[in-house]
């Protein structure tokens, strides 16, 4: 099998087509749901197969062309028939056995490989699956089906509007011819049509059906492909826009004087078809899809646009220069420079719902293996984050949404013994609060277990203060710790102790916390605190000698000038100081980090206290130079491969250019 | 069309090939292969990252991007001395790390055949010409040819002082 090594063409390949699976999911999961498929669903399948069956067709891919062949027919044969009554979850569950195939296959194409799995025992089971629908809802239904697909190859037209169109269009006849040899003519057919139209409605051709590959390849060979649609466009634009077919060799292109004689009418489900693709494809337009390089790229060059705003609007150069028509147009451009940015920004936030319906498989399958009448409760899935953040919060809400079922929900005999509805419910829920999201998990379940939780752990090894000074949520935060589970024996879907520990390391990653409450009997709640976005964070500003660093604003709890009778020296010679009370350390920057200053007398500068883990320290720096929001970016790799260095995190770029390094509190408690 | 792709960059990498960007540390010139070199700038201010070895002067921000700078006079154990208006950042780029080069100043680009290129000389343990991959002869001067991936990686003799 020949794969195209045409990189462009495979990478958008794969981009459409894992967007279109991604749409497939979400149709048949909310199908699911609601008992049974409408007849929009059913369309909307069938067009997702057809598009992925004529792309994978022209990328080679047979194992796939060929399943959503298959798939296709199923549904072509569903939309002929119309409602009746059948299995329906029968008929998701094979559907989605075929979304994990193409999940798999795109898989491998993604990683360089050959998607070179055998579809057809999938193939065969669907087509048995079409076999007893058709046996079972008598067999003249079925047998109309298929006699219809013959006489399909007779002329017959769609004509969306019914044949009296507002339209002012003149009516037009195109006969195409292809390259010999130039292979899936019909698929070509099928892309020219679907250029066409952008400039013409009321299209109509010959062979109709250009889904089916064989008999249309073989027929747009011999007699061509006749087109007729109306346009707006002069024979001469509508010649030159044709020619540029690829792989075109003929070409005849008249104009039709009867609209009427020109546009053969027929209202079939075909026709129908070509409404609600319009529809879609009109529907699509608003969003495009941007590499995120170019998207970083654009956040580098607004912030270098910041930076050179500043360095022209204070040049040195203006000083004692009457400036007042100059400032005004210096305000104005700020303005919009400001705007540029927040825009920048919020090109890269991406709303979780896709995320959060991702999730509605998982809760599906669960709930059916399991024998647990589960159901999904989504709230503020229009929350949005950064695409960053995305990526790495799918994986732990995987986990708890897991969790849930499997060790939360009770079996409904339990949940009828205590009382409770007998399909248990688990939230999902996002919500903003200030910089960061909170996204929860929560389940009407059995709770934590307190006691055996204890008990494992004393048994790990895992206690290591008294246990009358451990606080519930200690105890419940045990089950984050790694390889730590409850169960004896592991499930399929849970049971080894790494869930939360993954839970807890993606959301560290991106800067967040988890946490987790419980009322046995009444369910458990996780809650991930996460920031909105990696890239953008609130920092405080100090200056050390010439250097400058910036602090989190959220660690910080206050910063004030100390006074000289606050300050305590130990025999040691470390350095602390009494507030209301209390006595915290002193850390000098200057001396930690070799800084030369002119400052070192505590009262002369600002004392910053910090905090992390509800630990609290000072920090001795010169001056404040002010709150302002920062984009973060990491250290070089070269100097991060060098060393670590204690307490730098990253690196910012100032208003006027200048580089601060970002200060990690909790690097410097070690 | 894979073909012409090729034919450009072979014919890129020709127009590069025996090309050295020289440049002036102390008395002695040294040459850099052009390949490596992205650009060169004026000497800026460089915010100084502390806990490093003394010869990473810190990070500067080119255009946004921000890229450590290291002092090839110090690199090379040498005296250290004032930057001036000669003095240069040489950024360049080894296997995908951009790092930027301050030396005394820049000379200019001197194609050297490979002929006019020899093996240092390898003389007892004495004559430390670890960053030396080659010398290169023009005319009656001689070049001493880094080598750059030398540069980058760390070698015992300073993680030695380090530990000392």
């Amino acid at each position: 099998m020949a794969v195209y090594s045409n990189e462009p063409i495979l990478d958008m390949f794969v981009f459409e087509t894992s967007q279109l699976i991604e749409q497939l999911e979400q149709i048949i999961i909310s199908s699911d749901k609601s008992a049974c498929y409408d007849r929009e669903a059913i369309n909307e399948i069938f067009r997702i197969m057809h598009t992925i069956k004529g792309s994978s067709a022209m990328m080679n891919f047979d194992n796939i062309s060929k399943l959503t062949h298959t798939v296709e027919d199923l549904f072509n044969y569903l939309r002929n028939e119309k409602p009746f009554s059948m299995d329906c979850s029968k008929l998701s569950d094979i559907v989605l056995e075929s979304v994990d195939f193409m999940k798999a296959e795109m898989q491998k194409i993604e990683n360089g490989n050959i998607p070179d799995r055998d579809s057809s025992l999938l193939t065969d089971k669907i087509t048995r699956f079409l076999e007893d629908l058709k046996l079972e809802y008598n067999s003249a239904a079925a047998m109309r089906d298929t006699e219809s697909m013959d006489q399909e190859a007779e002329i017959c037209g769609i004509n969306s509007t019914g044949g009296n169109s507002p339209f002012p269009g003149r009516a037009f006849k195109a006969v195409i011819r292809f390259t010999e040899g130039c292979e899936m003519e019909s698929v070509r057919a099928y892309a020219l049509i679907h250029r066409l139209k952008d400039v013409a409605v009321e299209i109509s051709h010959i062979p109709e059906r250009l889904a089916d590959n064989d008999k249309g390849d073989a027929a747009i060979r011999s007699d061509g492909f006749k087109v007729w649609f109306k346009t707006d466009l002069s024979y001469e634009e509508l010649h030159d826009y044709l020619s540029k077919t690829i792989f075109l060799s003929d070409m005849e292109l008249m104009e039709c004087s009867d609209n009427k004689d020109a546009v053969y009418t027929a209202a079939g489900p075909e026709g129908l078809n070509t409404v609600n693709e319009n529809r879609a494809a009109s529907s699509h337009n608003n969003i495009i899809s941007v590499n995120i390089v170019k998207l970083d790229k654009l956040m580098d060059l607004v912030g270098e646009l910041v930076i050179s705003e500043a360095m022209v609007t204070q040049n040195p150069d203006l000083a004692g220069m009457p400036l007042s028509n100059f400032k005004k147009a210096a305000r104005q451009h700020r303005k919009i420079i400001n705007e540029l940015q927040d825009i920048a920004m919020s090109i890269r936030m991406v709303p979780l719902s896709s995320t959060f319906q991702r999730l509605n498989r998982i809760v599906r399958d669960m709930s059916k293996k399991l024998n647990k009448d589960v159901e999904l409760k989504i709230i503020g899935e229009e929350t949005e984050v950064d695409k960053n953040i995305i990526e790495h919060i799918s994986d732990p809400l995987m986990h708890l949404i897991r969790n849930s079922i499997d060790h939360g929900i009770e079996s409904a005999d339990d949940r009828m013994a205590k009382g409770k509805p007998e399909s248990g419910t688990v939230i999902l829920e996002a919500k903003n609060a200030g910089g960061d999201v909170l996204i929860t998990v929560s389940d009407d379940g059995a709770g934590l277990d307190k006691d055996k939780i204890l008990d494992k752990a004393r048994r790990n090894g895992l206690i290591n203060r008294p246990e009358s000074e451990l606080l519930d949520k200690d105890i419940y935060s045990c089950v984050f710790l790694p390889g730590f589970s409850t169960k004896d024996e592991a499930t399929e879907f849970s049971g080894r102790g790494v869930g939360m520990d993954v839970v807890m390391k993606n959301i560290c990653v991106v800067g967040g916390d988890v946490s987790i409450d419980s009322m046995p009997g009444q369910g458990t709640a996780i809650t991930m605190k996460i920031p909105l976005t990696l890239a953008i964070m609130d920092g405080m500003t100090i200056r050390v000698g010439k250097a400058k660093f910036t602090i989190p604003i959220t660690s910080i709890r206050e910063s004030f000038k100390a006074k000289q009778n606050d300050l305590i020296k130990d025999p040691d010679n470390n350095e602390m100081i009494m507030i209301r009370g209390e006595c915290y350390p002193i850390l000098r920057l200057h001396e930690m980090y070799r800084v030369k200053t002119d400052i070192t007398d505590i009262p002369d500068g600002i004392t910053v206290m910090v905090e992390s883990d509800g630990k609290a320290f000072c920090i001795f720096a010169d001056e404040l130079i002010g709150q302002q929001q920062v984009v973060v970016k990491a250290l070089p790799e070269y100097i991060k491969k060098m060393k670590k260095v204690k307490g730098v995190e990253g690196c910012t770029l100032l208003g006027d250019g200048s580089i601060s390094l970002i200060l990690d509190v909790a690097g410097f408690q070690n | 069309m894979a073909d012409v792709f090729e034919d450009n960059v072979e014919l890129e990498e020709d127009t590069q090939k025996g090309r050295y960007l020289t440049f002036l540390i102390g008395k002695e010139t040294y040459g850099i292969e052009i390949r490596f070199v992205t650009e060169i700038i004026g000497i800026q201010a460089i915010t100084e990252i502390p806990e490093l070895p003394e010869y990473i002067k810190g990070i500067i921000n080119l255009r946004g991007k921000i890229i450590p700078v290291m002092d090839i006079r110090l690199r090379f154990k040498k005296e250290p001395r004032e930057y001036n208006d000669r003095t240069c950042v040489i950024v360049v780029d080894i296997s995908d790390v951009s790092i930027g080069l301050i030396v005394d100043s820049v000379a200019e680009v001197l194609a050297i055949s490979d002929e006019d290129v020899v093996e240092p000389p390898q003389m007892n343990k004495g004559f430390n010409n670890r960053y030396i991959k080659n010398i290169g002869k023009a005319g009656n001067d001689v070049k001493l040819l880094l080598d750059c991936e030398k540069l980058l990686t760390e070698d015992e003799l300073t993680s030695l002082g380090e530990a000392m």
